[in-house]
């Protein structure tokens, strides 16, 4: 009844708690709290209000203010209370500044001295009162104000004030580490703070500061490692127990230390190991607070130095929480899953049955868990599954963050590995159609270019297939209502570039489709400027074939439309189309040759092709060109009357002498110059042929030339092939991961480096697939596998290393590993490697891959570090290829996982050429209806619909 | 660190907020509203964890529990676990339980402050700092009993309204 007590509230407050509880309405609750607004408003400024009255007023206005509306009238009053005398006032008073100040508002100022004299009270529960006013109203400016009395704070007598103390110093190195860095030590002091509660407060900041500095707490290691210990053998009193687990909260904060402190520390991790095992035995698991440790063990394991016993522990709890009838322990089962398949891939393998269930289950939050984990174990022989649950999953969803991370997932998983360049343009047009508009363009010049480029071989005949492939399904999208912009863009570049190439289509069709699309989409200009721009190529290709051109009607009113537009852009493209359309065959051709949007730009610097015109010009009469940096030397006039000429143009008349003109002067001109090319918006890979075509004419002046040079050097940042640009040259095979894998790479070099990337996809595949190659010949022989993790750690580790951070040079890693693998192998296995089968890595036939991936068993041990870091997914994919390897070996085991006891009474001989056939083949409709009937024969109900997936998802 | 607690029926009227990063009056409903609307669309029986990124931004996570008319709601980030979270969510109901006996809806709304103070002995600056139920119903009653004396001085000196005598009658029972 005590606990009552100084909380109650008066009668008219339970009234208007009571009304707004019954209003039926939003506006009717609205009008009670507007009302209240107005009531208090007129009782809160009359003179003499009873203290215990306005303490009342506040709180029903902190209650008006979390219903949304505004209590701004008030603050004042709740700045007054806090200076009170009486501590219950003064709590109220502060309750009330701290939710509704923030700490740069300005009536701060008005309470900083309230708390300096609250903090040095006598009566320890305004001092935390005023400690919790400190956390939510200091700020960096105020710091050095209140500083003095909380480090003094931090030895009060009273546990609970020094426990707070630390808390607003953390607060206080959160908001500026700069003002309180001279006093970090003081948070490893009160580690050894008696009470264990104000150890555990400690280890709050402890956390935040080892995570931002691993290496300055090492020696805390030891401590830490003792603590945990002491409190898991039950050392603390019985007060911090929490249903019968020994002080969990600080077993957990603990263990996340340790966690930070091993990771990839061996010596350091040894030191845990002990203490994790013993509480991955002595964890209570039937209780939720005991699988959060438990759980936290796991995150620990799979981040300190491996130790196999662990890990083997840490796979035990994980099927058990996989097996939980509970939904969040089936969610953490999936998290902790997704972190130790980093470690020990084939773990995945024993619980696939598992992870299909949660794909399927009706839980959202688990649902999107699991599909985390899917993009993390995603390899190429799963990748056409896996990629085509997430669209699916992708369009079944309205929540437009999710749809943009889930969309970029998939982009990301299909550059990095599509199994063929059609399936990655379906791909791509699935993504695109569903979720247009949130997918970065990167990815759409990504795939332009992709299409251009081609198989990057020299199988043209595959080319052309899948172009008109690309072309064919383009035209039957656009049929769709409202696509979005960025798919048109690439719809349009393809037709424009592709849409006649093989004859199918003619070109009153695509130029139809294409005067459509402007017409449809005519409020979005890039869309209509891509449009025009194919329009044009298609003429320009028909032209130069020797073809009459006829214009459309509709095409001719969109030319005429556009040559009046307000965007000079589409002016200047429409007008260019008509002046190409004037030319004859042979110009055409020379402008827009076709299907040469991956050519290079040939650039003749020395603009030799002029020398007859200037040889004329000379012959004229004129001044001969003088370098820029011979006439520097003479300072001479044409600069100076440059420079003349120029200020009277802006000025009119100076009468005042002319300054001497600064050396800087010169470049001035060209600097301007480079950067307004570089400003110039590129927003279609044909700009620079046109540029180059455009600026011909204004060669012969001085100036022109210099402008056209520099001009060329900015166009040829973006497009020009690396030959002529040394600096970019070396890029070539190292960038491909950055710019054509994730598409988080930098934005410039991702767009300026366009051409490069064209280039570098194609040596790209051929050396995934020469390493597998390497790798399987290399390691291939035993088929037992023997994983021993520690080394695959190692390599996991440095390959999610690379995947995120990607700018590992290939070549050298290349180097590495060839040096590496030999050392280790007996050299008579190289021999397995033949020369023919690397060169043509693509075109490798289905039974050799089989044996490739079987022979890749060993990989997973024998790898070291530096060799799997240089291709990290494909060492992921030869783990898995290794699981697969196992599947086919151990399908009793594996049907014997599926969970039903009648599958193991069977003889497992029965099921295993059915279950081998299909592992090699992959998904297959057929097989896996079989494989359904088999397996509803044999009385087996499998929760996932299609037994067969899982293979494709984890085999 | 914790960023914000909530306490909403399944109505959707919030009964107690409190965020550990200052959020503007109108940010905060439109968060509380987010939050409702992810809620009220849970079916029973799936887990108590949101992915709440594309409310809170980025590196946010939210454990719900739902109790009778009530939804507790933890938003935090990564440096929490979200099953200890979920037991944090307990002990703080636990502790309420203790306080009122039998919590339900109205205690919390007619008890608006003391609600805060017991959240304020739980979590500190966005930090957990007890979760010993017993500890926080010490701390809580040792600043009610500097209230008690003068407060019940004051009661019955001022009230002679009996309908207020009625209803504090209520709460001592």
């Amino acid at each position: 009844m005590g606990s009552q007590g100084g909380f109650y509230q008066s009668k008219e407050f339970l009234d208007l708690v009571k009304s707004i509880g019954e209003a039926r309405s939003k506006a009717e609750e609205d009008r009670i709290v507007l009302n209240e607004i107005e009531t208090l408003k007129r009782r809160i400024s009359e003179p003499d209000i009873p203290k215990r009255k306005m303490k009342e007023y506040i709180i029903r206005l902190v209650y008006i203010e979390m219903l949304g509306h505004d209590a701004s009238f008030g603050y004042i009053h709740a700045v007054k209370m806090t200076h009170d005398d009486s501590l219950l006032v003064k709590r109220t008073g502060y309750l009330a500044v701290t939710l509704f100040l923030n700490e740069d508002h300005d009536l701060i100022i008005l309470i900083v001295n309230t708390i300096q004299k609250d903090l040095k009270s006598d009566n320890y529960l305004v001092v935390c009162a005023a400690l919790n006013a400190v956390c939510k109203l200091i700020n960096e400016e105020t710091i050095p104000a209140v500083l003095p009395q909380v480090m003094e704070l931090l030895a009060h007598p009273k546990e609970a004030v020094r426990k707070k103390a630390i808390m607003a110093l953390h607060r206080f190195y959160q908001k500026s580490p700069s003002s309180v860095s001279h006093l970090v030590s003081n948070f490893r002091k009160r580690l050894c703070d008696n009470d264990p509660g104000v150890m555990g407060a400690t280890l709050c900041p402890l956390f935040e500061l080892i995570a931002r500095d691993v290496n300055s707490y090492k020696d805390l290691v030891i401590s830490f490692v003792s603590i945990l210990k002491q409190v898991a053998e039950r050392r603390l009193s019985k007060a911090y127990d929490y249903h019968q687990m020994p002080a969990p909260f600080i077993q957990i904060k603990l263990l996340k230390i340790l966690a930070l402190l091993g990771s990839g520390d061996k010596q350091a991790s040894e030191n845990m190991y002990t203490v994790v095992g013993d509480i991955f035995r002595k964890c209570d698991s039937s209780s939720n607070i005991g699988n959060a440790v438990l759980y936290e063990c796991i995150c620990c394991v799979s981040s300190i130095y491996p130790n196999p016993k662990l890990l083997e522990s840490a796979a035990d709890v994980i099927s058990r929480f996989l097996k939980s009838d509970s939904h969040n322990l089936k969610y953490m089962g999936i998290d902790a899953l997704g972190r130790l398949i980093k470690i020990s891939p084939e773990i995945a393998e024993q619980h696939q049955l598992a992870v299909i269930d949660c794909l399927e289950d009706p839980d959202d939050t688990l649902k999107r868990k699991t599909f985390e984990l899917l993009y993390k174990m995603t390899k190429s022989t799963n990748v056409e599954v896996i990629v085509d649950r997430m669209i699916d999953y992708m369009i079944s969803i309205n929540d437009n963050h999710y749809k943009t991370e889930i969309a970029s997932r998939c982009v990301e998983l299909a550059e990095q590995f599509a199994p063929s360049n059609q399936w990655f343009i379906q791909t791509m047009n699935r993504v695109f159609e569903h979720a247009g508009d949130l997918v970065n363009i990167k990815v759409a010049h990504n795939l332009m270019r992709l299409i251009a480029e081609g198989f990057g071989e020299d199988d043209d005949n595959a080319d052309t297939k899948l172009r008109s492939s690309a072309v064919e399904s383009y035209l039957r999208i656009l049929g769709e209502p409202k696509l979005p912009s960025v798919f048109l863009q690439v719809i349009c570049w393809v037709l424009g570039e592709y849409g006649t190439a093989d004859g199918m289509f003619s070109a009153s069709d695509i130029t139809g489709k294409l005067c459509d699309v402007a017409e449809a989409y005519s409020n979005d200009e890039t869309v209509k400027a891509y449009a025009t721009t194919a329009l044009m190529k298609i003429y320009a290709f028909e032209i130069a074939a020797w073809r009459k051109v006829d214009m459309l009607p509709e095409c001719q009113s969109l030319m005429e439309e556009l040559l009046a537009s307000h965007s000079t852009d589409l002016q200047q493209r429409a007008y260019e189309l008509q002046a190409v359309i004037g030319l004859d065959a042979h110009a055409v051709a020379c402008i827009m040759p076709s299907d040469a949007s991956c050519e290079d730009i040939e650039v003749d610097r020395d603009l030799s092709f002029l020398n007859d015109y200037i040889q004329e010009a000379i012959e004229k009469g004129a001044q001969p060109y003088i370098p820029e940096s011979e006439r520097s030397g003479m300072l001479n006039i044409s600069n100076f009357r440059n420079q003349d000429h120029h200020e009277a143009s802006s000025h009119g008349l100076r009468f005042e002498a002319y300054e001497l003109p600064k050396p800087a002067v010169q470049s001035r001109i060209p600097q301007t110059l480079i950067a307004s090319t570089e400003i110039v918006p590129v927003p279609e890979p044909m700009y620079p042929r046109e540029s180059y075509q455009t600026t011909m004419p204004s060669i012969p002046s001085d100036a022109g030339s210099a402008e056209l040079k520099l001009r060329l050097e900015g166009v040829q940042k973006k497009w020009g092939r690396s030959t002529y640009t040394p600096a970019t040259s070396t890029s070539n095979s190292t960038s491909q991961k950055t710019v054509n894998g994730t598409s988080q790479g930098d934005g410039a070099s991702t767009v300026s480096s366009m051409r490069e990337t064209y280039d570098s996809r194609k040596p790209q595949v051929e050396v995934s697939h020469e390493k597998q190659k390497l790798a399987a010949s290399l390691f291939g022989g035993s088929s037992k596998t023997e994983k021993r993790p520690a080394t695959g750690h190692k390599a996991a580790k440095a390959s999610s290393h690379v995947v995120e951070k990607s700018h590992v040079p290939k070549s050298s890693m290349e180097v590495a590993s060839e040096k590496a693998a030999p050392a280790q192998q007996p050299p008579d296995l190289l021999d397995l490697g033949e020369p023919t089968a690397t060169s043509t890595a693509l075109q490798l036939d289905p039974f050799k891959q089989l044996e490739g991936l079987l022979d890749a068993t060993e990989v997973a041990s024998a790898v070291n570090g530096a060799p799997a870091a240089s291709r990290s997914p494909d060492i992921m994919a030869l783990y898995a290829d290794t699981a697969a390897g196992i599947h086919n070996k151990n399908d009793a085991d594996l049907l014997s996982g599926l969970s039903n006891p009648s599958v193991t009474n069977m003889p497992g001989t029965t099921a295993m050429p059915q279950v081998t056939q299909s592992s090699s083949k992959g998904p297959n409709p057929k097989d896996s209806l079989e494989k359904d009937a088999l397996v509803r024969q044999m009385g087996v109900n499998p929760s996932s619909q299609n037994p067969n997936l899982f293979k494709d998802l984890l085999g | 660190m914790i960023k914000a607690v909530m306490v909403m029926n399944t109505q959707g009227k919030s009964r107690l907020a409190k965020f550990y990063e200052y959020l503007s009056v109108e940010k905060q409903q439109e968060l509380i509203r987010g939050v409702f609307s992810v809620l009220c669309s849970r079916a029973e029986n799936v887990s108590n964890f949101i992915d709440a990124e594309s409310i809170f931004g980025q590196d946010s996570r939210l454990v719900y529990k739902h109790f009778a008319t009530l939804y507790f709601v933890f938003v935090f980030d990564s440096s929490e676990n979200e099953l200890a979270v979920l037991d944090l969510i307990q002990v703080f109901v636990e502790t309420l339980d203790k306080c009122f006996q039998n919590v339900c809806e109205l205690d919390i709304v007619f008890n608006y402050s003391k609600i805060h103070t017991i959240l304020d002995e739980m979590v500190f600056g966005g930090q957990v700092v007890e979760t010993s139920s017993s500890e926080i119903m010490k701390a809580v009653e040792e600043i009610s009993k500097c209230f008690l004396s003068p407060f019940l001085l004051s009661c019955v000196k001022m009230h002679v309204d009996d309908v207020r005598f009625s209803t504090f009658a209520l709460f001592l029972i």
